[in-house]
């Protein structure tokens, strides 16, 4: 029995909790690739250098609080000032829709030239925050490191294995809930919420029962740059934020996105755990938690990794071209335009 | 204005660029440029098969171009002694039974009905084919990087002249696109440009983590050259007489000269190819092509067989970008596969495309030289811009310094904002498609 909690304790750490707060992540990314092409219809590939602005701009509001000493006890200081960040954000998505996407809607360009536009986008933003705050890696992260560390979680149970709950997790984890919560509360009950989801779903229709499209457009920028911002934040916070990672996330986010339909909220956070559990899942040594479940004389003597961490984009990819061939408009049926 | 005025216009303002690079900083500079130039252009051209013909939407080039790069290292590097007794036949064979594995399951799913029991099998034969694979894969790999890992540690390529590698990297990059393209490119366009671009990580991947094939990070150096060696020249009297003979000193004279060489060699290829797509694009074919491009639905209703046709492009287009990666490993003597990025080997290739004018390989090759002069020279000139940007400011004021030091990451937005300007007030580019 003891060794089956160790077990348990082994898999929380080394495989729930990490897939939990990473799923999370993945999922408010997902959630902003999502609504894009729910209601603009095309793939935001500057989504990802999106999340890495908005991460960027808490950052440094983070290091103003700091200089003049103000702190948020111990969560970290990073959340006073997340909502500066999607503030600038927001200008930031605003500044590029009005001046650039505007143009190709107006002239009902084909969706895959969005695409091209949102490449140019791409690299003018990743320029930008390279050009601002520099390619290394940035900590900015204070207050109490752990919920529970190894050794108080020891100490408290008596168990052989340690479990550590950081702080950023339970962040990441409550602060995704919220989040989608809100989310879905507006998209389903309030008037341009609704008016959201008429335009995504007919766009004809919604334009002739006196839907505003441009206002429907600009909410929903709005709201993918608090998404981009929320999610780059967290991920910065869990992991740690460098410029060029958030381009690597493109490929997981926009997995998630497809995997659970395109322009479906519910399926990007399907979507988003699906793919975090299944990347940490194969590419996690088994060994630990076999040990304690399997009779000491079947105890596996190598690691029983599926895979190496290094091929973490395959699992993603493998599943997404599983879906697409199979279930081609995702878990929960979305768009296929 | 006719055309043809205007393309050489536009061509020999390129050719200016390049020699006032030469004669303001140097000409070995100007050649680094012309040589890279040269093999982007090649990959533009490849690009623009892909999308100026076809319209397939393929962000996954620097995998091609990557592919390029291994295939060079497993053509023309020595055969490491005793790796292949080592382990090179259980390494095969594993690699056989994965692939025989996989075609199993395909068959299984394709002949059996659909149900319980069909889900069963096939996911019974790949995971039972998986660990299979994996006992007999890793000890061989153990057993291969093993030898000697400070220098070798893999099992070296087929010790052949490295030229033969070109078109082998061609042909490597055919084959793993021909393996995508079966797979994805059924699939819409957004879908099938997240696939391309999961495929190129993917093989990027292998190539960092697989060091029995080719090293991983690394790296291979020292691959042979299709040029003399620069020392080699140094100490050859001939050659510093002739280079006396012209002015110049003899280290100046061999680093010039082997990039001459290289130039040579890439504006063969690069003729060679923009001939043929010049005839493919003029063909029946380059027409049946474009009227796919133009309206599938209408190709298809005139009895055109849309998907294959896109698979052939497809595998041609990747095939082309494979060549361009063989010789771009070639140029730099190493294969360094930490040092692709997808912004410098797919999106960029993706600028020039598009500033050049898509569907137009004259405009491909244009805008290949054109935005890597551009990439190469953003740097200097924008370093020029921040000092005279910052003339007023004290030394040591942090924003002097930070402008000063940002400067290398203008590139990108200069990139981004080249991009984004042509698609707006030049959408077909410089050289538009007739």
């Amino acid at each position: 029995m003891i060794d089956f909690l160790n077990a348990f304790v082994a898999l929380s750490n080394f495989v729930l909790i990490p897939a939990i707060s990473y799923g999370a992540q993945l999922a408010l990314g997902a959630l902003g690739v999502t609504l894009i092409y729910g209601i603009l219809r095309f793939s935001n590939f500057a989504h990802g250098d999106t999340m890495a602005f908005g991460a960027m701009c808490t950052i440094l509001v983070t290091w103003l609080f700091q200089s003049w000493g103000i702190s948020f006890g111990p969560l970290p200081t990073a959340l006073l000032a997340m909502p500066f960040g999607i503030l600038a954000t927001m200008g930031l998505v605003l500044f590029t829709d009005r001046y650039v996407y505007k143009f190709y809607r107006e002239q009902k360009a084909k969706p895959v030239i969005l695409v091209i536009v949102s490449l140019g986008v791409m690299f003018i933003l990743n320029g930008l925050v390279r050009f601002i705050i520099g390619p290394n890696d940035q900590r900015f992260s204070d207050g109490e490191r752990f919920i529970i560390s190894v050794r108080e979680f020891k100490a408290l149970t008596g168990l052989k294995e340690g479990l550590a709950f950081k702080t950023t997790q339970g962040i990441t984890i409550v602060t995704a809930v919220i989040v989608v919560i809100a989310l879905f509360w507006f998209l389903n009950r309030t008037r341009t919420g609704k008016s959201m989801r008429a335009y995504s779903d007919n766009e004809d229709l919604a334009l002739l029962s006196g839907i505003n499209p441009e206002r429907v457009v600009m909410v929903t920028w709005l709201i993918v740059a608090a998404l981009a911002t929320i999610a780059g934040t967290l991920y910065g916070l869990d992991k740690s934020f460098k410029p060029f990672i958030f381009l690597q996330l493109l490929l997981p986010v926009f997995a998630a996105a497809i995997v659970g339909g395109l322009g479906s909220p519910l399926g990007a956070i399907a979507g988003g755990f699906t793919i975090a559990f299944s990347e940490v899942m194969i590419t996690y040594a088994w060994k630990k938690v076999a040990t304690y479940v399997v009779p000491e004389a079947w105890a596996p003597d190598t690691l029983v990794q599926l895979l190496s961490t290094d091929y973490k984009f395959a699992v993603s990819f493998v599943i997404l071209i599983i879906v697409l061939l199979f279930r081609p408009t995702g878990l929960f049926a979305g768009k296929s335009v | 204005m006719s055309d043809s005025v205007r393309n050489t216009i536009y061509f020999a303002g390129v050719a200016l660029l390049i020699i006032i690079t030469g004669f303001v900083q140097s000409w070995n500079t100007a050649l680094f440029i012309l040589n890279f130039g040269l093999i982007s252009a090649i990959m533009a051209l490849g690009v623009n098969l892909q999308w100026g013909f076809a319209g397939l939407f393929n962000v996954g080039i620097m995998g091609f171009v990557a592919l390029g790069g291994l295939a060079t290292v497993l053509v023309s590097m020595p055969a490491t002694p005793g790796a292949w007794q080592a382990g090179g036949a259980p390494v095969i064979g594993a690699l056989m039974l994965g692939a025989a594995t996989v075609v199993a399951a395909v068959i299984l799913m394709t002949k059996m009905k659909a149900g319980k029991l069909r889900s069963f099998s096939v996911f019974g034969v790949l995971v039972v084919g998986f660990f299979v694979y994996r006992g007999l894969f890793d000890p061989a790999v153990g057993l291969i990087e093993d030898i000697d890992p400070a220098a070798t540690g893999y099992l070296g390529g087929l010790g052949l002249p490295i030229l033969l590698a070109w078109p082998a990297g061609g042909l490597l990059a055919a084959a793993v696109a021909w393996l995508i393209g079966k797979t994805a490119l059924g699939l819409r366009s957004d879908y099938l440009a997240i696939a391309t671009l999961g495929i190129s990580e993917i093989i990027i991947a292998v190539m960092k983590n697989e060091d029995w094939l080719g090293r991983g990070v690394k790296n291979v150096v020292g691959l042979p050259r299709p040029a003399p060696y620069e020392v080699d020249l140094q100490s050859n009297t001939a050659f510093i007489e002739r280079a006396n003979g012209l002015g110049l000193d003899a280290v100046t004279a061999s680093t010039l000269w082997v990039k001459l060489i290289y130039a040579g060699l890439f504006t063969v290829v690069l003729v060679i190819l923009f001939v043929m797509a010049q005839r493919a694009l003029h063909s029946p074919w380059g027409r049946m092509m474009r009227a796919i491009r133009d309206n599938e639905f209408a190709a298809e209703a005139m009895g055109k067989n849309v998907t294959a046709r896109h698979l052939q492009i497809f595998v041609l287009g990747s095939a082309v970008c494979g060549i361009a990666g063989a010789m771009m490993t070639t140029l730099d003597g190493q294969l360094t596969p930490g040092t692709y990025q997808p912004l410098r080997f797919t999106f960029l290739i993706w600028v020039m495309v598009i500033v050049g004018g898509s569907g137009s390989n004259l405009g491909s090759v244009l805008g290949g030289f054109l935005i890597w002069w551009l990439w190469v020279m953003v740097e200097p000139m924008g370093s020029v811009l921040m000092n005279f940007v910052t003339y007023g400011m004290t030394d040591g004021y942090w924003l002097k310094d930070h402008l000063l030091e940002s400067v290398a990451h203008m590139r990108l937005l200069t990139m981004g904002l080249v991009l984004l300007l042509v698609l707006r007030f030049s959408p077909r580019g410089l050289i538009p498609e007739k």
